[in-house]
């Protein structure tokens, strides 16, 4: 049985990267991956603790938040498509209508 | 030697190193013959002889096809991204070759490389890979034409799948396990109806909530395949070759054996979804022999609407798949769950 | 073998997320990242979750994927353009903050501090396999909250249909069509 720090020490990781992409990037379809990638090392430290802990909770939960993260992703592209046609851009520090 | 010889993980890695081999080389054949028997039959359809050239009767002809592919020209267009434009053959391939290793076809242990108990579930999985290739091949070739017919093909194959994984919900409902083996084993025995038992098979076909995921799975396995009256993607007449446009040699010859491929994959799932898999007459030893029977006779049954049928307009093809299957399957599901709860606690 | 295979998906996982933050164009980005999605449908098999394993694939890297692919084709992106002194600070910050939180995690976990409670010592029933128990547990102890996820679907559903479609022009006439 592999154990659960290893696959916690992956899931740090890879959240890790993930918040680096969205701090790092400017192109909105890449943050958006990057946030994918957050998702995902919360799926495996869930399905980890439910490996470690016998129960399938954790997996039931990975099961919702994949839902949760199709339902985002088709929203969230949605509006990235909306904003192109507004602006023609999909770098994040160009869209600041905001700022008058 | 002999020690690694008695470990048990090394057994079975080595058995399925072997039955991966003999599938794959079997598959290719398989597949260069299936070519020669759609342009044979597309012949004799046509009221012409097809390919006769080659050997007697032109059994020859896949050979010097091959041949010929081979010494033909890699070409690769100015403008198209090098890696992607190489790998997307890859990636239309390998899922119809992951599959394989799941379709039993014959009783297991002995004839399915690996009997895992979320069989259908890898299946639905893989051929929802299945559309990369097709869609990165159209995209990085740099052509107008190639990219329409990827993202046609890809809207498609997407469009399809949701009616093909829903019309075998009701499979699943009746064999209570997504091991395709499991599923086939369920089909065995007499149909027994009330008591009574019927001279026909039990195989799934047979109950009456499941014809209709039948033809809803067949009408999807058509347009998954890409193929006629749903071959949209290679349109010859609006979009040259679709997404294989600025494809040649070898690189060409890869999707072309994933379409067969894929084509072959389909159809052994119809065989163990609804045709009862192995089962038949005789021995358990003929199992393999009447899987095959099964899976060649719906083969034909492809090439067939293949050269009967026009292609159909785009958005008739959209709109059949949203509004008409999409709900039909949906219906299905409730109609064979009610119905086996009703049974089951009648 | 399994702490090896293990490894190996770890290693290609990790690899691949860093080729989606680093590479410069976007659809390369996306099959990277199609690319440790798969990768981790094989830890997930690793770790007995079969089913997950295998949705992942569906959902991420058959749906999620095609339709961030579809996006990025129908915008026409290339590959981007980073320069520019704010750049090149916000790049600085964003690895600086990695490498903290990375140090955290990592203290973290060398010390234990999750914490994860009693350990159960029954498993729970597997017979039928990993998918017809996760099906007797979400459709009984969790069916109000998947029932709430399919509304939210829904509304999802008609969110972004309606965001897509744009508003109907001035003379009557239907909006821009996808």
């Amino acid at each position: 049985m592999i154990p659960v720090e290893w696959s916690l020490a992956l899931s740090a990781v890879l959240f890790t990267i993930g918040v680096v992409g969205v701090l790092v990037r400017r192109n909105a379809l890449v943050i958006f991956m990057s946030i994918e990638l957050m998702l995902n090392a919360a799926n495996l430290a869930f399905v980890a603790f439910a490996r470690q802990q016998n129960s399938l909770d954790g997996q039931i939960f990975v099961f919702f938040v994949m839902t949760v993260a199709a339902a985002e992703v088709a929203v969230g592209l949605a509006i990235i498509v909306n904003v192109f046609r507004l602006r023609e851009t999909v770098f994040v520090d160009e869209i600041n209508l905001l700022k008058g | 030697m002999a020690a690694l010889m008695q470990n048990e993980v090394f057994q079975v890695a080595l058995w399925a190193m072997v039955k991966v081999g003999i599938i794959l080389g079997v598959m290719l054949g398989v597949v260069s013959y299936l070519i020669y028997a759609e342009r044979k039959i597309c012949g004799h359809i046509q009221a012409r002889t097809g390919p006769n050239r080659v050997g007697p009767l032109g059994l020859l002809q896949p050979i010097a096809d091959v041949g010929k592919l081979l010494f033909k020209e890699e070409f690769t267009p100015a403008g198209a991204n090098k890696i992607i434009f190489h790998i997307a053959p890859i990636l239309a391939v390998f899922p119809a070759i992951v599959t394989f290793s799941v379709i039993p076809m014959g009783p297991p242990p002995m004839f399915v490389v690996t009997d895992i108990n979320v069989g259908l579930l890898l299946f639905l999985a893989m051929s929802s890979l299945g559309v990369y290739g097709i869609t990165l091949g159209g995209w990085s070739s740099n052509n107008k034409y190639a990219l329409l017919g990827g993202l046609r093909s890809s809207a498609q194959m997407i469009s399809y799948e949701l009616a093909m994984g829903l019309s075998t919900i009701p499979v699943l409902l009746r064999s209570g396990t997504l091991s395709l083996s499991g599923i086939v084993d369920s089909q065995g025995g007499a149909y027994q109806i009330g008591g009574t038992t019927l001279p026909l098979p039990n195989w799934g076909i047979f109950h009456w909530y499941l014809v209709l995921p039948f033809f809803i799975f067949l009408i999807c396995s058509f347009a998954e395949t890409n193929r006629a009256p749903f071959d949209l993607p290679e349109a010859e007449g609006e979009l040259v070759a679709g997404f294989h446009t600025e494809y040649s040699s070898m690189k060409w010859a890869l999707f072309f054996l994933g379409e067969y491929m894929n084509m072959i994959v389909i159809c052994s799932i119809i065989v163990t979804l609804f045709l009862g898999g192995w089962h038949g007459p005789g021995p358990a030893i003929l199992g393999i022999v009447w899987y095959l029977l099964k899976l060649f006779a719906l083969l034909f049954f492809f090439i067939w609407v293949r050269w009967t049928y026009p292609r159909l307009r785009y958005d008739q093809l959209m709109g059949f798949g949203w509004k008409v299957l999409l709900p039909a399957s949906i219906a299905n599901v409730v109609i064979a769950a009610v119905w086996l709860y009703w049974r089951a606690n009648a | 073998m399994v702490p090896y295979l293990f490894l190996g998906f770890a290693g290609l996982l990790i690899a691949t997320a860093l080729m989606v933050v680093l590479h410069k164009n976007p659809v390369t980005s996306a099959l990277f990242l199609v690319l440790s999605f798969t990768s981790l449908a094989g830890i997930y098999l690793l770790l007995q979750a079969e089913f997950i394993g295998m949705v992942q694939i569906i959902v991420y890297a058959g749906a999620i994927m095609v339709l961030f692919l579809f996006v990025i084709m129908y915008l026409n992106l290339q590959h981007d353009v980073e320069k520019g002194a704010q750049i090149a600070v916000r790049r600085g910050i964003g690895w600086m903050v990695g490498a903290l939180m990375l140090l955290f995690a990592g203290l973290i976990v060398r010390n234990g501090g999750f914490s994860p409670g009693p350990v159960q010592a029954v498993p729970p029933s597997l017979e039928g396999g990993n998918a017809q128990a996760i099906g007797r547990v979400l459709y009984s102890r969790f069916l109000f909250p998947f029932e709430i996820t399919s509304i939210l679907l829904l509304v999802a559903m008609v969110g972004a249909i309606v965001m897509i479609k744009g508003r109907p022009a001035a003379d009557g006439a239907e909006g821009e069509k996808e």
